[in-house]
């Protein structure tokens, strides 16, 4: 099973210091970890530090996989206006590194991962006229086709309707566990979070404030301090816990 | 910690739009992939027609069935034949081809790059750059490489031509200078290069002056085997460099972001293409002068055609590109009998009305 570690992790632009001593205890496939902070906190960031694509001091730690690229990165911006159907704009992302000819098996996957995300209906679409919602979706299939270990996933539901906000973290939960997948998911969303995550990462101005359970990490105290809202949380009828925000302080 | 099954809601059902598709999708795919070869070999075909009409026009005319049997048996048609066709038509037609390829494969991959629909040799003051260099030589006798005096224009154009394209990349690879920049340090340059021109024409000669705009207004006449070969070779060599990229270029259109995240160096990348496709512009365009247009409308419409996954769109480039050209010399030919009209006079007011129709008749996306 894979397992992924940051031990001290920092990022710069420049002369600015974006990321600071970031450490987490391993995180371990088959889960979903909710990363969470305000807008500029460095979520972006960290996962393109996590990539590989921003240079900085300390160590990004991936055992347990065979793969040469183990982790793969759904960014915020899906929009294009290039001329691919949206089964090219998937099979793209799958043959990246690879060779020009197409085997019938990355067709296979490419009809996976359309079918996991229920946007095979969208299949011979042009990419440039898709909805944003459904952008992201072929998004999070560009990043599934890879086959990862570990996915990162910017803000997957930032354009989706609330039933597919739902729909797609619920297939995403279903993915991490079926194919032992470690999915790390920036989102806005503290709901979301506390439904469908197992741990939560909190960044606040570049730095880690916390870490560990989702339940133990989203709290009325941690609410405050770092999104400036007063909450509280409650379980539901069927005991799950729910996030009840009251006001912005 | 509650346990998960607690935590995770049963996957509610998929709405409507969002239902699985009775069809296959990969041989929907496969289909449309059968579908592009076929435009690929479609293309092939009407240029090897306009191959051979463009060998059969001239002061002596010959008939299709000549021109074919001079092709593929030399040795049964008459000497005259065979000498006209071989050494006197060929290079030329054959250069059409080779430019025409060679500048919309070019500006297909600056348009990749740059994700700039208006990015071409011409428009990042690449062909101006060549034009000045041959200007020089044309004009003053200056040759920029003295120990090769016979090939100065061409030898000029060239360096200037490369010149101009490395100072694009290094003023590129400085912080801060985005893509959209480097279309505007391209359209400095061209603005650069004209007012050079102005001030050559000026002090040149009435006689100079007039071998400068015929110059620029592009000719294939000038076409020679040793000139197609090394012409030839450069896109050889080109061609599956680019074609090694395929995934990667293809990437590059969804953006630099989406690139990145799916393994691709875009500015390393960018760089790489920039050099080799200026490489292929600058050779183009300082044996045969500026031929307009070519090097953005030609990719244009095999963008029209075949999409973007550059294993169709590279090759559909190539030949769209050339068939622009062999047509285009086709019609240098006939439409004033026993004169022939630079081509580069030709593409520009054939091949932009002809742009215009495929654009505003399309209904797909063309950008």
């Amino acid at each position: 099973m894979v397992t992924l570690t940051l031990d001290r992790l920092s990022a710069r632009y420049g002369r600015r210091q974006i990321l600071a001593d970031i450490s987490t205890p391993p995180l371990h496939g088959g889960q979903v970890v909710a990363l969470l902070g305000p807008n500029a906190a460095g979520k972006s960031t960290l996962f393109r530090r996590i990539l590989g694509l921003l240079e900085g001091d300390g160590e990004v730690r991936i055992t347990g996989t065979s793969s040469e690229r183990p982790i793969a990165y759904m960014p915020q911006d899906n929009g294009a206006t290039a001329v691919l159907t949206v089964y090219e704009a998937v099979l793209l992302a799958r043959m990246q590194g690879r060779r020009l000819k197409v085997a019938d098996a990355d067709l296979d996957e490419v009809d996976k991962a359309l079918a996991a995300l229920g946007i095979d209906t969208l299949a011979g679409r042009d990419i440039g006229n898709l909805s944003g919602g459904q952008r992201q979706l072929v998004g999070a299939a560009q990043a599934l086709v890879q086959s990862p270990d570990i996915l990162l996933l910017d803000e997957p539901t930032s354009a989706l309707d609330l039933h597919r906000q739902i729909s797609l973290l619920g297939i995403l939960r279903r993915l991490a566990q079926e194919r032992n997948m470690l999915i790390i998911a920036a989102l806005h969303d503290l709901g979301h979070a506390l439904r469908f995550a197992d741990q939560a990462l909190v960044i606040e101005s570049g730095r880690l404030v916390d870490c560990g359970p989702c339940e133990q990490v989203v709290t009325p105290q941690m609410l405050r301090r770092t999104f400036q809202v007063e909450a509280r949380i409650e379980p539901c009828s069927q005991g799950r816990p729910q996030l009840i925000v009251e006001a912005a302080i | 910690m509650t346990t998960e099954s607690s935590r995770v809601a049963a996957a509610p059902p998929r709405p409507a739009a969002f239902t699985p598709a009775a069809a296959d999708d990969a041989n929907l795919y496969r289909r449309l992939v059968l579908r592009r070869q076929l435009i690929l070999a479609a293309l092939a075909l009407a240029l090897f027609a306009s191959l051979c009409v463009d060998l059969a026009l001239g002061p002596a005319r010959f008939g299709l069935d000549q021109v074919i049997a001079a092709l593929f048996t030399p040795g049964s048609v008459e000497d005259s034949l065979r000498v006209i066709l071989w050494q006197i038509r060929m290079p030329v037609a054959l250069m059409a081809l080779v430019v025409g390829a060679s500048l919309s494969i070019a500006g297909a991959q600056m348009q990749t790059i740059l994700s700039n629909p208006l990015a071409s040799p011409f428009t990042l003051g690449i062909s101006a750059g060549a034009s000045f260099g041959a200007a020089l030589a044309l004009a003053f006798g200056v040759t920029l490489v003295p120990a090769l005096v016979d090939y100065a224009i061409p030898l000029n154009a060239f360096i200037m031509a490369m010149l101009t394209a490395l100072a694009i990349h290094f003023l590129s690879m400085r912080r801060g200078v985005t893509i959209e920049t480097i279309v505007l340090l391209g359209i400095a340059m061209v603005f650069i290069f004209n007012s050079l021109m102005a001030l050559i024409q000026f002090f040149a000669s009435q006689q100079a002056v007039s071998a400068v705009v015929f110059w620029t207004m592009g000719s294939l006449t000038k076409a020679t085997w040793p000139k197609l070969g090394i012409a030839f070779a450069v896109l050889a060599v080109v061609v599956p460099l680019l074609a090694r990229h395929g995934w990667a270029l293809t990437a590059m259109r969804l953006g630099d972001a989406k690139a990145e995240s799916l393994g691709v160096k875009p500015r390393a990348l960018r760089l790489e293409v920039l050099i080799m496709v200026s490489l292929l512009a600058a050779i183009a365009v300082s044996f045969v002068g500026t031929i307009g247009f070519v090097g953005l409308v030609g990719p244009h419409i095999a963008r029209l055609l075949l999409g973007e996954d550059q294993r169709f769109f590279l090759p559909g480039s190539a030949l769209c590109g050339a068939l622009m050209l062999s047509v285009g010399s086709v019609l240098s030919k006939v439409i004033i009998p026993g004169t022939i009209i630079p081509i580069g006079i030709i593409t520009s007011l054939v091949g932009i009305p002809f742009f215009l129709f495929l654009i505003l008749n399309h209904k797909k996306n063309a950008w």
